[in-house]
């Protein structure tokens, strides 16, 4: 594991992802889709019902925030991850149609890193609860999706320099103590 | 007889809530600190690096600490002597929530039917509230922003009086263990023993609130909670379950009486995001 941050400029490449490993830190720049619970819900519907998605899955980054609103001075409020075990019925479906990371806080269930695996796909780690400081690394935010959800919305994040941690990579490794390897 | 303004209430409730999500309790800063330097990984260090900046720059720039503005829960301890005018004590403490939340660019994160994940009440109500009567001419109201994930975390077992302190420590230690990451350690945990079912959930929700690391008046229950604190930190959990540092700041124990044919023990977990502010009308 390298302790030296590598800068990501989005979309991130396949190879780019094969050379990742477990618990790399990494500084992400480009475009980001947040979305959590409901969103999830819709998407997985739509695309169970073979309609026409509000955005494009293909290369996307999904991050797990539903974010506080913008005072009138900033772009965007506190933007922390929420638990991420809570998406896990979505995320093999959603790494399939081509999201290549999701973004978000703890372990999840092992359909996930498999789903990392097999899709050669990323889960990545944002500090939980570290709203402030990470919002200091978002220059752009709009709502591109179901504006009805409010903080659940799906937002489309420009960020610059934003630091995750590779939680799952795209060879079934783990940053977390006590995982044992997939077979 | 004193009489006081509904009005009063929901001014210093809507005070409460953005102090509350903006100002880290110094106590708690304190014991991040202290975390950060008794971590023993890189990884550690740097997630508890990023707390503390992190709470520097919400209380600079006003802006929340974390996303999750959380639930209002509001204790309220109503003196005896005092005559409430001008409306409805809980309207009154909604108000200043809706208020608060609104002033101070939080999060409405409270969905009026659990069942339908769409309907946001638009405004974080309807807050929390326990009220207790107490003697004398004044108002207390402690205001806790209680967020998602670690209160998703919390759990209550009715153990028997055979399973005692050694299951007690076991239960909650087993429960951290298997909860990791999610709740974002590094914790508080707050236990209710005794009581009833309802009682002891209640207990362990105001253990949060006790000072930090204040250990309980009675010898016997303060080192059950210095064993279940061990426990907890040898489960190696660690910051963000990434291990390399403690995974509990502190551990705080309330006890009542009970059934003798029960063990209710309560667990209600607390992020680092502490969020909790008190003021006396």
């Amino acid at each position: 594991m390298s302790s030296e941050a590598r800068h990501i400029k989005l979309p991130i490449t396949a190879d780019a992802i094969a050379q990742l490993r477990a618990g790399d830190s990494l500084r992400l720049s480009g475009a980001i889709y947040t979305a959590r619970d409901a969103a999830h819900q819709r998407l997985i519907s739509a695309l169970g019902a073979g309609q026409q998605l509000p955005i494009d899955l293909d290369g996307s980054v999904i991050y797990y925030c539903g974010p506080t609103p913008a005072p009138p001075e900033r772009v965007i409020g506190a933007a922390g991850p929420t638990t991420s075990s809570r998406m896990d019925t979505f995320a093999p479906r959603l790494y399939a149609a081509g999201v290549q990371a999701t973004i978000g806080k703890g372990q999840r269930a092992l359909q996930v890193r498999q789903a990392c695996r097999n899709y050669g796909c990323l889960y990545l780690l944002a500090t939980g609860g570290a709203g402030a400081l990470l919002s200091s690394f978002i220059t752009q935010a709009e709502v591109v999706a179901y504006a009805d959800l409010g903080p659940e919305a799906i937002r489309k994040l420009t960020v610059a320099e934003f630091p995750v941690l590779v939680g799952y990579d795209a060879h079934g490794g783990s940053i977390f103590p006590g995982d044992e390897d997939l077979d | 007889m004193r009489e006081i303004q509904s009005s009063q209430i929901t001014k210093v409730v809507a005070e409460l809530c953005q102090r509350a999500n903006y100002e880290l309790p110094e106590d708690v800063v304190e014991a991040l600190r202290r975390s950060r330097q008794a971590a023993t990984s890189q990884v550690a260090r740097t997630v508890l690096d990023q707390l503390l900046e992190n709470a520097r720059l919400a209380r600079d720039g006003r802006i929340p600490y974390c996303q999750d503005t959380g639930l209002a829960v509001v204790f309220v301890e109503l003196g005896q002597d005092v005559h409430l005018v001008g409306g409805d004590i809980y309207a009154a403490v909604d108000a200043g929530v809706r208020q608060g939340y609104k002033e101070g660019y939080l999060r409405p994160s409270v969905v009026g039917n659990p069942l339908d994940r769409a309907s946001n009440t638009g405004d974080n109500t309807p807050a929390i509230v326990h009220l207790c009567i107490v003697p004398g001419e004044e108002i207390k109201l402690h205001l806790a922003a209680k967020g998602g994930g670690s209160e998703n975390m919390s759990a209550l077992w009715m153990l028997t009086p055979a399973d005692g302190a050694e299951g007690i420590v076991e239960t909650i230690a087993g429960r951290i263990q298997e909860a990791g990451g999610k709740p974002c350690p590094p914790l508080i945990l707050g236990v209710g023993i005794g009581g009833n079912f309802e009682k002891a959930a209640l207990l362990a929700k105001e253990a949060l609130l006790w000072p930090l690391g204040q250990p309980n008046d009675d010898q016997q229950l303060a080192e059950l909670e210095q064993r279940i604190i061990a426990a907890v930190n040898a489960t190696g959990v660690g910051p963000m379950g990434l291990g390399g540092g403690e995974t509990a700041l502190a551990v705080h124990l309330l006890s009542h009486p009970c059934h003798l044919a029960s063990l209710p023990v309560a667990l209600n977990v607390q992020c680092h995001a502490a969020r909790h502010q008190s003021v006396t009308i």
